[in-house]
C-alpha cells in the first residue's frame, strides 16, 4: 500500500511550510464504503409495485364510479385495491428485521420520516379500499361508499407516489439525485400497472379509459426516462448506468415506456399489452433497489454528493 | 483538558454529567497511537457481538468499518512523510508516518437516523446524544439509508439481538452512572476524551491552534456546523483532508428535501386523478 497511497505534491506556501496532507488516491479510507447500502430484500422492491399498482387501482376504482362507469370495471378495481393493501402489508412486516414488532410503525406519526408517513398512508389506504368494496358488495348504501372510495383514490395516488420520497429522501446519492423524479416515476407507472391489472381482471379487455389511462402513463414513463438519463449527475447516479441494477432499471423502463407505447399504437392484444407494462414496472423497481445498493457502496459517488 | 492528569474528565473516579448538559467526544488523530483499546472496551462494556472474524489485509485494520456490531472503528493510514507533513520539504524522504482515527457515530446536532426512524425508537438523550431504544426498535432499515456517514446499522439476525439496528449509544448506561464512554476511559493516551460539548470546542480550537504552530498545518477540526447537519457532537482532530477518513465535507440531513420531494409526489397524485377523469371523460363523449 505505501506510495501509492498518498501521492506526492509540491509545496503550495510560499513561507516554506508544508502544504496541506493532499487527498488519498483511492477516494475515501482507501476506497471504503462512506455510506451504509439499504438493507432491503426481496420484498421491498416487490412492495413497491404491488402498493403502486393497489395505489393505481383505487384512483381508477374512485374516478370511474364518479363517471358511473359500469360495475364491471369500478369492482375489479377495488378488489385489486385491496388485496394489494393487504399483499403490501404482508410484505413491509416480512422486511422487518424484527416482524412481530411490526405495529410499532404505527405508535406514532413522524412528519420527518417518509416511513412513518407511508405506513399511515397505507393503514389509511387499506381501512378506506375495504370500507368502499364492503359496501359496494353487501349494497351498504351510497354514503359508506364514498367515505371510503373517495379516501381511498386520494390515498391511492400518495401511496404510488410515496415510494418515490421514500427512497429520494435519503443519503443514497443515486436516489437523492432524482428526488423530484421518482415520485413522478412511481407514480404514473402504478397508475399504468392498475389500468393493466384491472384489464386483465376484467378477462383482458382493454376497454377505452383504461386503453388512455395505459397510453398517457407509457408516454409518462418515456419522458421519464428520458428525463433521468439527459440530467445524468457524474459519479453521484452513476449506480444508474453500471451493473445490473442498470440492467433492470432500464429493460424495465423500455417495457414500461417505448415498448407499451408502440403496442398500444399497433393495437397489440390487450393482454400482451398489459404483462409488457407490468413486468417492466417490476423489474423496473428491482433496477431501482440494486441500483441504489451499487451507488451507496461506491464511496466517489458518496463523496462528491456531499460536496 | 489535555495534561489535566486526574482532573481530566477521563480520569476522574466519577464524571456525573447533570441532565442537561450536551456532552460529547473528541477525538484527536495526532494523539492516536492505534492500539484499539476503544474498539475492545467498547465491545466489553456494550457486549456487542463479533461479527466475524475478517482479513482485510490492509495494514492492520481488520475492522474495516462501523457496523451494527462495531461501534469504534480504529483506522490506519501508512504514509510516506510524518503526518501533516506529506509533500512537504521538510522530512528526509525515507520517514515514514502514521495515522491513526478512533471514528465513531458523530451524535448529529440534527440526525438523519433519528429523522427518519418511523417508530420514535431513535430518541435524543438528555446530554444531546442519540440512542436506539432497542426495545422499541423493529428492524425496518430506515436510518441506515439517512445516516450522512454511513454510521448505523441492522445487525444480521443470526446475532444476538438480530435484527435491529445498533450503533453507538455514547455509553448512555455510563454517563448515568457517573462513569463516562468506556472507550475514552481505556483510551491510553486521551485521544478520545469526553466532557461538557461548549468545553470540548474550545480545547479543540485550542489544540488546532497548537498543531498548526508546531508545523502540522493540514490539522483541522472537523465537525460541519454549516450544513444541515448542523455540527457533530463527537468532534474530530484530522490531519489533512475529512475525505481521507471517509466523512463527507458537506454532510447533509436528507429531510432537508423532504418538502420538494412531497411536493412532487402530491402533484403527482393530483396529476393521476385528473388523467383517470380525462379518460372516462373522453370515453363518455
Ligand atoms: S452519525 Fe449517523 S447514526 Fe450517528 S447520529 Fe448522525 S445520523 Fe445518526
Amino acid at each position: 500500500m505505501r506510495g501509492d497511497d498518498v501521492p506526492t505534491t509540491p509545496p503550495t506556501s510560499g513561507s516554506g511550510r508544508p502544504a496541506p496532507a493532499p487527498a488519498p488516491r483511492a477516494p475515501g479510507y482507501f476506497g471504503r464504503p462512506v455510506l451504509k447500502p439499504p438493507v432491503w430484500t426481496w420484498e421491498v422492491p416487490l412492495y413497491f409495485f404491488v402498493g403502486g399498482l393497489a395505489g393505481g387501482a383505487a384512483v381508477i376504482a374512485g374516478v370511474a364510479a364518479v363517471a358511473r362507469a359500469p360495475k364491471a370495471l369500478v369492482l375489479p378495481a377495488l378488489v385489486l385495491a385491496v388485496v394489494g393493501a393487504a399483499i403490501s402489508a404482508g410484505l413491509l412486516v416480512l422486511d422487518l428485521g424484527r416482524p412481530t414488532r411490526f405495529l410499532n410503525m404505527l405508535r406514532v406519526f413522524k412528519p420527518t420520516s417518509p416511513m412513518s408517513v407511508g405506513a399511515w398512508i397505507l393503514s389509511g389506504f387499506g381501512g378506506a379500499a375495504a370500507l368502499a368494496l364492503a359496501s359496494a358488495l353487501f349494497h351498504l348504501g351510497p354514503v359508506l361508499f364514498w367515505l371510503g372510495a373517495g379516501p381511498a383514490a386520494v390515498l391511492g395516488g400518495l401511496l404510488a407516489t410515496y415510494t418515490g420520497v421514500l427512497i429520494g429522501v435519503t443519503t443514497v446519492p443515486a436516489w437523492a439525485a432524482h428526488d423530484r423524479t421518482l415520485p413522478v416515476h412511481f407514480g404514473m407507472a402504478g397508475l399504468g400497472c392498475g389500468a393493466a391489472a384491472i384489464a386483465l381482471a376484467m378477462g383482458g379487455r382493454l376497454v377505452p379509459p383504461l386503453r388512455t389511462i395505459l397510453l398517457a402513463a407509457s408516454l409518462a414513463e418515456v419522458v421519464m426516462g428520458l428525463w433521468i438519463v439527459a440530467r445524468r449527475h457524474g459519479a453521484r447516479d452513476r449506480a444508474l448506468y453500471h451493473g445490473h441494477g442498470a440492467w433492470l432499471l432500464h429493460g424495465g423502463g423500455t417495457l414500461t415506456g417505448p415498448a407499451t407505447t408502440l403496442l398500444l399504437l399497433v393495437h397489440a392484444p390487450a393482454v400482451l399489452v398489459a404483462i409488457a407494462f407490468l413486468v417492466g414496472a417490476l423489474i423496473n423497481r428491482y433496477g431501482w433497489v440494486l441500483a441504489g445498493k451499487a451507488s451507496a457502496a461506491d464511496p466517489e459517488a458518496a463523496l462528491e454528493a456531499a460536496r | 483538558m489535555i495534561g489535566d492528569g486526574k482532573d481530566s474528565t477521563n480520569q476522574r473516579e466519577n464524571t456525573f454529567v447533570a441532565d442537561g448538559t450536551t456532552v460529547g467526544f473528541l477525538t484527536d488523530v495526532t494523539l492516536c497511537i492505534g492500539c484499539k483499546a476503544c474498539e475492545v472496551a467498547c465491545k466489553e462494556w456494550n457486549g456487542v457481538p463479533d461479527d466475524g472474524y475478517v482479513f482485510t489485509g490492509q495494514s492492520y485494520d481488520n475492522t474495516g468499518a462501523l457496523s451494527g456490531s462495531t461501534w469504534r472503528h480504529v483506522q490506519f493510514h501508512e504514509l510516506d512523510a510524518p503526518a501533516g507533513r506529506e509533500g512537504g520539504g521538510a522530512a528526509p524522504p525515507d520517514d515514514l508516518g502514521w495515522l491513526f482515527y478512533s471514528d465513531v457515530c458523530k451524535h448529529c446536532e440534527r440526525a438523519g437516523c433519528l429523522e427518519a426512524c418511523p417508530t420514535g425508537a431513535i430518541v435524543r438523550t438528555e446530554t444531546g446524544g442519540v440512542f436506539v431504544q432497542d426495545d422499541v426498535c423493529n428492524g425496518c432499515g430506515y436510518c441506515v439509508v439517512g445516516c450522512p456517514f454511513g454510521v448505523i446499522g441492522r445487525r444480521d439476525a443470526d446475532l444476538p439481538g438480530g435484527g435491529g439496528a445498533y450503533k453507538c449509544t455514547f455509553c448512555y448506561d455510563r454517563q448515568k452512572g457517573g462513569g463516562g464512554p468506556a472507550c475514552a476511559k481505556a483510551c491510553p493516551t486521551e485521544s478520545i476524551r469526553f466532557g461538557p460539548l461548549d468545553l470540548l470546542r474550545a480545547e479543540a480550537d485550542r489544540r488546532v491552534d497548537t498543531l498548526h504552530a508546531r508545523g502540522v498545518t493540514g490539522a483541522t477540526l472537523y465537525d460541519p456546523r454549516d450544513t444541515s447537519v448542523g455540527g457533530v457532537h463527537a468532534l474530530s482532530i484530522l490531519v489533512g483532508d475529512p475525505e481521507r477518513y471517509g466523512l463527507p465535507r458537506a454532510p447533509e440531513v436528507p429531510s432537508t428535501r423532504l418538502l420538494r420531494s412531497w411536493l412532487s409526489a402530491g402533484l403527482t397524485t393530483a396529476a393521476m386523478l385528473a388523467i383517470t377523469a380525462l379518460a372516462f371523460a373522453l370515453a363518455a363523449r
